[in-house]
């Protein structure tokens, strides 16, 4: 039908830039529809490792990550990358984030939780690759899909689910709801509804990092940021802007991009010049890396890479991971755009089907161990519910709070006077 | 438009004015005079000093010393560190200003004109005014926006709009509005020091303007009052608001007594002070720069309405720039901006010194 069509729409993408076989990505995957022929092809291209090594070798300046990176993949197993506490703790976080989205469904469905509800199922691994590898005060921005990096940040369920409950027992006492979510605590700085917020914030997260360590003197300051954003947001002007100046100034920050191929019902190809997001990170002075973000553990490894060259001061990585989401952009969405067939392509590599399979077949972790987890887990989540079903919501007084951080609003202090009258508002001056 | 008044005023009145307004104030007469410019230069710097955690941000203040040389001199103070040069990304460096702002740090973004805020302000409200509320109270935003608001002299449509009203519009955010160099000063530090968002809004014509100040204004530890209106000259007649912008000087020669009040802070509005002064006064107009449809003297008057209503004994008037764009031609700019003249006459309507007209300028 439309083979020859699509092979020549194929050959004009840059995906079939391969160098070494430039003919065997013309053969799209077996799939009736144009739309997802067009897909298929890609997905062939992103399956095939070899095609992912070329790829690196793409990926412009640091050579030297994508190497390593890549040593690592060529063997043919990953030979131990983590010890079994840390096995188990990645295992956990993942079945934390996946138990708690499918309950946010089931909650949505019976009327507790309102608005807009953005789930996390399926992209776990970028998640908890990602985070688990940060110190406390370390900063995370995420998007309005951002229950889960609440949750591998160290936010407790109870508080995530309150707050999606609108109680005033919630991480921002029903304040800011499922695209908001805040933690002055963990430092997980929101939470943005709009697309690209984040990244400027994230960079100035990490410009404060840098302004305590050179100019306020806290020498031991080597806080990172990392910016969590989808493959849409990489076509936003802030994006850019924001790549700019981390890589002018060196900024501590890492830019994750959670390409899960759909801006709600916009194909990441049919939005995008040239879809290889990695790409953009040389045009602008700092390594771009691929990674495959279904595979916790490749993730884990990139990010040590990223996480750590930021720390030592050497500046900001973008990393796209290949993710998927398996369930529509929000709650609402009918997800019908999507092909079956690619769902169930991705559904195949379910992350958390991929660790237990490596914990297992490593002897990192007997069966008994990851059961005991579930139940755990199931367990947390349970509670979570009941806590934020019984918490009360706000009161009426709540409404006209925390709109300036200044208890009073208006200039005037806790004492109920102006408070450039105070002495002590105006202390530190000196004379110039 | 202000300006033009002024430089009239000035001209004509200056030292009509000088003995009135030092015996308004209650400290000895003014012995200095400095410049908008030189008040909030100064003030920066003191800030700066007296604060490690401040820092400036935007296009040109560094090397270029400033697009409108209030910066100069910073730079080489206080190094690069602190006083940043931005590429020519709003949206980007007011985020990053934000996102230093959510961890203590307390930045000056400054915009070249608050008509290219309007590339960045998703970043001033959304995740400026509304985060405090938002994660109820754990982030606050410590942050103040800067820079020339308003009509300037025959730059165009693009670049001469009054922002008051749309920042004013919108909870979370506090707009100050400096008129003269104390002003300038004290606003601009109780701004630096505030924990909240600030939208400081200058304005162009003003900055090489001098003003009279006393010893008091520049003491560094001089910081004005947030919310609070200033009587620049007490009146019997009619309450005339303004901001940025004064004309009452004119209306003494005609025998009507205005008493001029100087906003200085758009949001929150000083609602005591103005209905204070109408229930003295009876009569109310309001004069902004800006586009007349939900401005700055659409809330006032509708305040005032509400609360003094039966003190009124004229209809509440506001005048306003006019409903276009701004034109280019100048005779059409100072006709799309109110003047001495527009303001008098609807100073003579509210007092029945004249017909009423049906259209006003």
């Amino acid at each position: 039908m439309n083979s020859a069509s699509c092979a020549a729409k194929i050959s004009t993408q840059p995906f079939s830039l391969n160098p070494t076989s430039p003919t065997s990505h013309d053969r799209p995957l077996v799939s009736p529809k144009p739309t997802s022929l067009f897909l298929g092809s890609t997905r062939k291209l992103r399956l095939s490792s070899s095609s992912k090594l070329n790829l690196h070798r793409r990926s412009g300046t640091v050579v030297a990550v994508s190497d390593v990176v890549k040593q690592k993949k060529s063997k043919s197993t990953h030979s131990l990358l983590i010890t079994k506490e840390e096995g188990l703790e990645l295992y956990e976080d993942m079945i934390l984030g996946r138990a708690f989205e499918d309950m946010c469904a089931q909650m949505y469905y019976r009327g507790k939780m309102f608005g807009f509800v953005h789930l996390y199922n399926g992209q776990e691994a970028v998640s908890t690759g990602f985070i688990k590898l940060l110190k406390q005060q370390d900063s995370v921005v995420s998007t309005y899909r951002d229950h889960v990096h609440a949750l591998s940040k160290g936010v407790p369920a109870r508080a995530v689910m309150s707050e999606l409950f609108g109680k005033t027992t919630g991480c921002c006492r029903g304040q800011g709801g499922s695209m908001h979510m805040f933690s002055r605590e963990h430092n997980l700085l929101g939470g943005f509804a709009f697309i690209g917020e984040g990244i400027p914030v994230a960079t100035g997260a990490a410009f404060t990092s840098k302004y305590k360590r050179e100019v306020l003197k806290e020498a031991d300051c080597d806080h990172v940021t990392l910016a969590f954003f989808g493959d849409g947001t990489c076509n936003n002007g802030q994006f850019f802007e924001c790549l700019n100046m981390a890589a002018l100034w060196k900024l501590p920050i890492v830019f994750v991009v959670e390409n899960n191929l759909w801006a709600i019902g916009m194909s990441h190809l049919r939005a995008t010049s040239d879809p290889q997001i990695y790409k953009k990170g040389p045009a602008f002075g700092m390594p771009g890396i691929h990674v495959d973000g279904m595979d916790v553990l490749k993730v884990r490894e990139v990010a040590k890479d990223a996480i750590g060259r930021a720390r030592r001061g050497e500046g900001p990585t973008l990393v796209e991971c290949e993710t998927y989401r398996f369930r529509g952009h929000s709650l609402a969405d009918p997800d019908e755009l999507r092909d079956p067939a690619e769902k169930a392509h991705y559904a195949a590599r379910d992350p958390i089907t991929a660790l237990k399979k490596y914990l297992i077949e490593n002897s990192l972790a007997s069966e008994a161990d990851l059961k005991a987890i579930d139940k755990k887990i199931d367990e947390v989540v349970e509670d979570a519910v009941e806590f934020a079903d019984e918490s009360p919501v706000p009161s009426q007084s709540q409404l006209l709070e925390n709109v300036f951080a200044d208890p009073k609003g208006f200039g005037i202090g806790p004492d109920g006077r102006y408070r450039c009258e105070d002495p002590k508002f105006t202390e530190g001056t000196a004379h110039v | 438009m202000l300006a033009i008044a002024r430089q009239r005023m000035l001209g004509q009145s200056f030292k009509k004015i000088l003995p009135a307004v030092s015996v308004l104030r209650s400290y000895s007469s003014a012995a200095k005079q400095i410049t908008v410019r030189e008040a909030l230069n100064s003030a920066l710097d003191e800030e700066m000093s007296a604060d490690p955690k401040v820092f400036l941000m935007g296009e040109e203040v560094g090397e270029y010393q400033g697009a409108y040389k209030i910066t100069k001199g910073l730079l080489e103070k206080y190094g690069p560190e602190r006083v940043l040069d931005t590429p020519i990304t709003e949206a980007g460096f007011t985020g990053i200003g934000v996102g230093a702002a959510y961890y203590g740090l307390k930045p000056v973004v400054e915009f070249m004109t608050f008509n290219f805020s309007m590339q960045a302000i998703d970043h001033i409200i959304n995740s400026a005014a509304k985060s405090n509320y938002m994660s109820a109270g754990q982030i606050s935003v410590p942050i103040v926006f800067r820079g020339p608001n308003g009509a300037a002299a025959g730059v165009g449509a693009q670049h001469s709009q009054c922002y008051a009203a749309w920042y004013a519009s919108c909870p979370g955010l506090k707009v100050l509005s400096p008129y003269n160099s104390e002003d300038a000063r004290g606003l601009l530090k109780a701004a630096i020091r505030d924990p909240d968002p600030v939208v400081f809004l200058e304005n162009e014509l003003l900055y090489g303007e001098s003003f009279p100040v006393s010893d008091e204004v520049l003491d560094s530890s001089f910081c004005l009052p947030i919310g609070k209106a200033k009587i620049e000259r007490e009146g019997k007649d009619v309450t005339i608001t303004a901001f940025s912008k004064m004309a009452a000087e004119m209306l003494e020669k005609d025998g009507i007594y205005a008493e001029v009040i100087n906003l200085r802070s758009i949001r929150p509005l000083d609602r005591s002070t103005i209905n204070a002064s109408v229930r003295k006064t009876n009569r109310l107009i309001t004069v902004e720069e800006g586009f007349p449809q939900h401005g700055v003297g659409a809330e006032i008057c509708a305040s005032v309405v509400e609360e003094s209503f039966s003190y009124l004994d004229a209809p509440v008037e506001r005048i306003a720039g006019a409903d276009v764009p701004m034109p280019y031609a100048a005779n059409l700019e100072r006709m799309a901006v109110p003047q001495v003249e527009d303001i008098v006459r609807a100073a003579k309507r509210a007092c029945y010194r004249s017909v009423p007209l049906a259209a006003t300028a």
